[in-house]
């Protein structure tokens, strides 16, 4: 900034004398617009060209792949219609994917959003120890997941992990937690939770701050005095377009778990813990099932794009608001 | 709500609830390095403590970097980590400024790709990217680790918004100065927008040290595998027996971003979030 602005003074006079030369000729608007579009042009040319041969070629291709019976090294395709969805739709596999991953989604949402915004209220409700309580919730958040889900395995090991031991210390029964049916999907979600209340507690204290303090003294002069009446008339209603927010941005992350399915339990025991991106995976890349992988794909797409397309909608909203 | 004084009570609470969480975010982490430093015999007693009874730390280490190639694993990551934030800043700090401060025929349709590309998850292209790379030759290099993400939709969208925001005026002022566009977008642009440069940084660095997803796709060789699927490995290959040395290792790949994210807390959050926090 400081080097730039002298430039302004000092270039000013000479440059006007070089633009009344040059619009003798052709006239400066035109040949500035024509300039500007050529640089425009010539400086985006690289970004276009990755993001039409690593955007959009490829979704062309995962519609192409889906639609058509193509299989890895085939040099030729013909197109079958639903064919591949109508396999997907009526593989038990694909429909406990599904399901699974909906109901690890809808476990994990309320207990992240809840902790997240509990936590961001205890720490932001006063000043010790702050900014400890924020980094330590945060950590999971980026720590190298692959890492995180081989510790664990080894807390929920079932003959030396610390869980079992905890619960037969206190007389609680144990088990073997992720080569349970009834018990796999829940303890993923646990982790799921673990990895990103962080995210939900930062994005709520954001939330916070933007509440401007007239309305708690507002809220003072109306007989509001008590912390209770404070949460209920100010802090949950103006959170509420923040929540909306974190609800859609913290299921985005949800739907896209991989790690721990792959380290974990690789979708077992059966297809108990099996999730999308894990199908994805493994029909693609292990089986080979180009068709299933792509049509799977296809169905996850749609999911992320209609959750992307709400989460969107709820900024909109957010920026009308203030 | 910060101008609250809490009651006693109150704050015992506070701190109460905030240990219990702390304590569960914790856990894995203490239990990770715990057990890093632990001997298998005491790895597999009935008994446990945080502290081993006798340190074996220095063995299971010694083994996370010599029998497994855990450094070069490491070496990767970080290679491709730079090759990839090189390439995207490269790529879409011009692209961005173009769109942020040109008028040129197709930048509204071009800015309508940028926010399309955002919509789209990297894991559904797998497969033609998968297929690009096969053809081209590359499966199985640093190359195809690095080019399906040289350029990001989030950074151009990034950047657009911060340049958006630095005056008219001081472009002007740039071009009767002399400077190309081009210098315009590396001297004046990004140096001013070095906030926007470093959350981004964090975001794409973040992102692609922890990714596990494209690596197990892209690449098979040991010797060009990144931390998380190096691990992942070590981790099959040892059947999950050899819990010390695994430990270890996990806590050598963890530690670098978690130490770096205590020094540098306030860009962390701000580029994990993508700019949503201010």
């Amino acid at each position: 900034m400081s080097a730039s602005l002298p430039a302004v003074s000092r270039l000013a006079q000479p440059a006007e004398g070089a633009a009344a030369k040059l619009s003798s000729r052709v006239s400066l608007p035109r040949r500035h617009s024509f300039y500007e579009a050529m640089w425009g042009w010539a400086l985006i040319a690289p970004a276009l060209v990755f993001l039409v041969v690593l955007f959009f070629l490829p979704v062309i291709g995962v519609f192409v792949i889906a639609f058509s019976d193509w299989q890895f090294g085939a040099s030729s395709l013909s197109f079958v219609g639903l064919a591949n969805f109508r396999e997907v739709i009526f593989d038990e596999g694909f429909r406990a994917s599904l399901i699974n991953t909906v109901v690890y989604v809808v476990m994990v949402v309320p207990g992240t959003v809840l902790a997240g915004l509990l936590i961001a209220l205890l720490i932001e409700s006063s000043h010790s120890c702050r900014a400890l309580y924020r980094a330590v919730h945060f950590l999971p958040f980026m720590a190298t997941a692959t890492a995180m889900a081989i510790s664990w395995e080894a807390l929920l090991h079932p003959t030396i992990g610390l869980v079992n031991h905890s619960l037969a210390a206190l007389g609680l029964p144990v088990a073997n937690w992720l080569r349970d049916e009834t018990t796999v999907l829940p303890v993923l979600a646990v982790i799921g939770i673990w990895q990103n209340l962080g995210y939900a507690m930062v994005l709520f204290m954001a939330g916070l701050k933007s509440i401007p303090l007239d309305l708690y003294d507002a809220a003072d002069v109306d007989g509001a005095d008590h912390w209770l009446d404070r949460l209920r008339t100010v802090t949950i209603p103006m959170l509420g377009p923040v929540s909306m927010f974190v609800v859609i941005v913290v299921a985005l992350r949800a739907f896209e778990t991989f790690d721990t399915v792959q380290i974990l339990t690789q979708g077992g025991p059966g297809h108990s813990s099996e999730m999308l991106l894990y199908t994805i995976y493994r029909e693609s890349f292990e089986y080979l099932r180009a068709g299933y992988g792509a049509a799977v794909a296809i169905v996850f797409l749609a999911i992320v794009v209609a959750l992307t397309l709400l989460q969107a909608r709820s900024m909109d909203k957010r920026v009308h608001y203030q | 709500m910060s101008a609250i004084r809490l009651s006693p009570a109150a704050a015992i609470l506070r701190h109460g609830v905030l240990v219990l969480t702390s304590a569960f975010i914790l856990v894995p982490f203490v239990w990770m390095v715990s057990l890093s430093l632990k001997s298998p015999g005491e790895i597999f007693r009935a008994t446990f403590s945080v502290l081993p009874a006798q340190f074996y730390g220095v063995d299971n280490y010694a083994k996370a970097i010599t029998s497994v190639p855990l450094p070069g694993y490491m070496g990767n990551g970080l290679l491709v980590c730079a090759l990839i934030l090189a390439a995207q800043i490269l790529v879409c700090a011009p692209a961005a400024y173009a769109l942020a401060k040109l008028k040129f025929w197709g930048r509204d349709f071009i800015f309508a790709m940028v926010l399309v590309g955002l919509l789209l998850p990297h894991q559904v292209l797998s497969l033609p990217l998968f297929i690009l790379c096969y053809k081209l030759g590359i499966l199985n290099t640093y190359l195809a680790l690095v080019i399906p993400y040289v350029v990001s939709p989030f950074g151009i969208f990034l950047f657009r918004q911060f340049f958006r925001k630095i005056p008219d005026d001081i472009v002007h002022a740039a071009r009767l100065d002399g400077l190309t566009e081009l210098a315009i977008v590396w001297k004046i642009m990004v140096p001013m927008a070095l906030p926007a440069v470093i959350a981004f940084s964090i975001f794409s660095v973040v992102a692609h040290w922890n990714d596990l997803f494209w690596p197990l796709i892209a690449v098979r060789d040991g010797h060009l595998m990144p931390a998380p699927l190096g691990i992942m490995a070590f981790k099959n290959e040892e059947a999950g027996n050899d819990y010390g040395p695994l430990m270890a290792a996990s806590t050598l790949v963890v530690a670098p971003l978690l130490i770096a994210f205590l020094a540098a807390q306030k860009w962390f959050v701000e580029g994990m979030t993508g700019g949503s926090v201010k």
